[in-house]
């Protein structure tokens, strides 16, 4: 079991009012699985998202990735976690503008305090994406499929029990899409577990299970025949 | 917070690249310090060498060297101490050369002024010194042409006279002008000796470098009754300074038969109280400059602050995309704190290489300051100021940063 949340609730407080973002979740996800993670916004799965991505820490409920019960760890444990257990991918990339792909592919190493030779393994991380021949490229030489695959790269650097991608092409055309979510779908075959947030049926079509959110609620979990 | 070194180096490189990113924006935000730096520093290195040179000068001087000046005492005043008691009498200045042994020798010196004739050649205002023998060893100025003066003249007080070089060309006297006759104040006087004239400058206390020295006796004769003088001595080492005074007071109480509680009625300086006076000066200046230097490097830590809070906002998603992928509040923390004191470190650092250069072009005309030079604490306490404004400064705009939201900040824009 990679995931394991049971109850988890986040409220935010806005004005007097109270808004309960998630309302008692339960979900495990185990090793290998490609799940998709859907529903309409205000749904609650942007918060769920940053809670499993440790970026944001529930109100109750608690939270165990790959054997940690996260739920209870402060700012800077959490930190540690993201940069040791979670590849994100992000809807824009967020790549640091004028750095060569290699270097942004590297940055996840500055906060590992890991011994090893970062440089070679940046190197292979974008030969694993199919990169190996724009390494001195910036973001801003790279086509936006290009620029999602170092994003991808720079997640699979620290090789992560989870690889958290939000809406990851949400800024790309139609071939592109196909394009990078096969680089999902391989990488799920190597073994990964893909967790990916999206609004759009097209992209839960390649994940083997489908969860929806609605209002805060586990509306519907189903194991799915993926495409390929 | 404990960060491996490379860490540290890798961030340092990394707020290089920022700063090299934004060069004019850089540069225009630490011209604060820069300017604030490189004006302090020519001025302490002026000051260095105004110093050196003084010191020097103080040293060539004698430090062994002592004066004993009337003075008034400070309170009570008027009528008590009328002048012609305070006056040093002739009386006074015999009892001195008979009862202070720490003294090697004295000469009085007296001055006044007057037209001086040589020929049809007049020169209206000169100023005309009465000494005795001793002071060519006391002052160190001996002859360097015919005679220095001797006991004889004084004791005949001889109508004998020495002038300078530049009292030569003045009174448009021969190049030898021994033996040449020159009319002081209506008397004939005959041209014994020439002495170098005395170039340093800054203690010469006539501005006209012209002098012409007489045998005391002579000179008293010629001056009103109201005139004064005053004595120099050579203390026979500069360690018997103190001694040297105790001496001198003890005489001149005895004579003057001051009661314990009188105050005295004359002075006593050594050359070092001199040294000393100027030491407050220019302590008193380099305080100043270290004011300036406190004032501009509060503004250019304020310019530093205002690109640093620009500079977090500009790239709240990197520090959003920084803390995503593992980045500690410390670690965002220290990264914009480093960038901080590298922009402000730079600033001083470029500060002080304009202030050497500034400093080197005291140096070049030919009365300037020659030692003048950024001493080496100086430029310590530069570097560590100019770094410590960056922390300073930058706290505020790297709290600011490590404490942002990372959900916020990807969301940013």
């Amino acid at each position: 079991m990679i995931i394991r949340v049971t109850n988890l609730r986040r409220e935010f407080s806005v004005g007097i009012e109270t808004i309960h973002a998630l309302d008692g979740v339960d979900l495990s996800i185990e090793r290998g699985e490609m799940v998709a993670i859907m529903g309409s916004s205000g749904s609650g799965k942007s918060t769920l998202m940053n809670i499993l991505g440790c970026l944001d820490r529930p109100s109750s409920g608690t939270y165990e990735l790959d054997g940690k019960f996260v739920s209870g760890m402060g700012e800077k444990e959490l930190a540690k976690v993201r940069n040791e257990k979670i590849g994100f991918v992000f809807q824009s990339f967020e790549l640091l503008p004028r750095t060569p792909a290699l270097a942004n592919v590297e940055l996840p190493l500055l906060y590992a305090n890991q011994p090893g030779d970062r440089r070679a393994r940046a190197v292979q991380a974008l030969e694993r994406v199919g990169l190996a021949d724009r390494m001195d490229h910036r973001p801003n030489q790279l086509s936006g499929g290009q620029k999602q695959r170092v994003a991808v790269a720079r997640a699979l650097l620290t090789d992560p029990a989870l690889l958290l991608a939000d809406e990851p092409t949400g800024n790309l055309d139609t071939k592109t899409t196909e394009e990078i979510m096969r680089l999902f779908v391989d990488l799920h075959d190597e073994g990964r577990t893909v967790v990916i947030v999206t609004h759009e049926p097209e992209i839960a079509e390649w994940c083997t299970r489908v969860v929806r959110l609605r209002d805060g609620l586990i509306e519907s979990d189903k194991s799915v025949e993926p495409r390929r | 917070m404990n960060f491996s070194p490379r860490f540290i180096f890798q961030t340092i490189l990394l707020a290089i690249r920022q700063i090299r990113t934004h060069k004019l924006r850089s540069f225009l935000t630490t011209l604060g310090i820069m300017i604030g730096v490189a004006s302090v520093s020519t001025v302490i290195a002026a000051l260095t060498g105004l110093k050196e040179q003084v010191l020097s000068e103080f040293e060539s001087f004698g430090a062994s060297k002592m004066f004993i000046f009337p003075d008034r005492p400070d309170r009570d005043g008027q009528n008590r101490y009328p002048w012609r008691e305070i006056k040093l009498k002739e009386r006074e200045l015999r009892g001195l050369v008979d009862n202070c042994p720490s003294f090697e020798q004295f000469s009085p010196n007296t001055d006044f002024r007057a037209a001086v004739i040589h020929g049809r050649k007049e020169v209206p205002n000169i100023n005309v010194v009465g000494i005795w023998p001793t002071w060519h060893d006391i002052e160190n100025r001996p002859v360097i042409m015919g005679r220095p003066f001797v006991e004889a003249d004084e004791i005949d007080a001889k109508p004998v006279a020495i002038v300078n070089d530049d009292a030569i060309t003045e009174l448009e006297l021969p190049p030898d002008p021994l033996g040449s006759i020159i009319m002081v104040k209506g008397r004939r006087f005959l041209i014994v000796g020439v002495i170098e004239t005395n170039r340093t400058g800054m203690m010469s206390f006539q501005p006209e470098q012209t002098e012409i020295w007489v045998p005391f006796s002579t000179a008293r004769r010629m001056q009103s009754p109201w005139s004064f003088f005053y004595v120099m001595g050579q203390v026979k080492s500069p360690d018997l300074v103190d001694e040297a005074t105790a001496e001198v007071r003890n005489v001149m109480r005895t004579m003057r038969q001051l009661g314990p509680d009188d105050p005295d009625t004359f002075r006593v300086e050594a050359i070092d109280q001199y040294i000393e006076q100027f030491g407050k000066v220019a302590t008193g200046i380099t305080a100043i400059a270290a004011g300036i230097v406190a004032i501009s490097l509060l503004v250019g830590g304020i310019g530093i602050m205002n690109i640093m809070l620009v500079s977090v906002s500009e790239r709240t998603r990197e520090i959003g995309l920084r803390k995503a992928v593992g980045a500690t509040p410390s670690a965002i923390m220290l990264q914009f704190l480093l960038e901080a004191v590298v922009l402000s470190l730079l600033g001083g650092l470029i500060g002080l290489g304009l202030g050497q250069g500034l400093a080197l072009l005291l140096t070049i005309p030919e009365q300037g300051l020659q030692s003048a030079n950024i001493p080496s604490w100086a430029v310590a306490l530069a570097v560590v100021f100019s770094a410590g404004t960056g922390v300073i400064f930058g706290f505020f705009p790297a709290m600011k940063a490590a404490r942002l939201d990372p959900i916020e900040a990807l969301r940013h824009e």
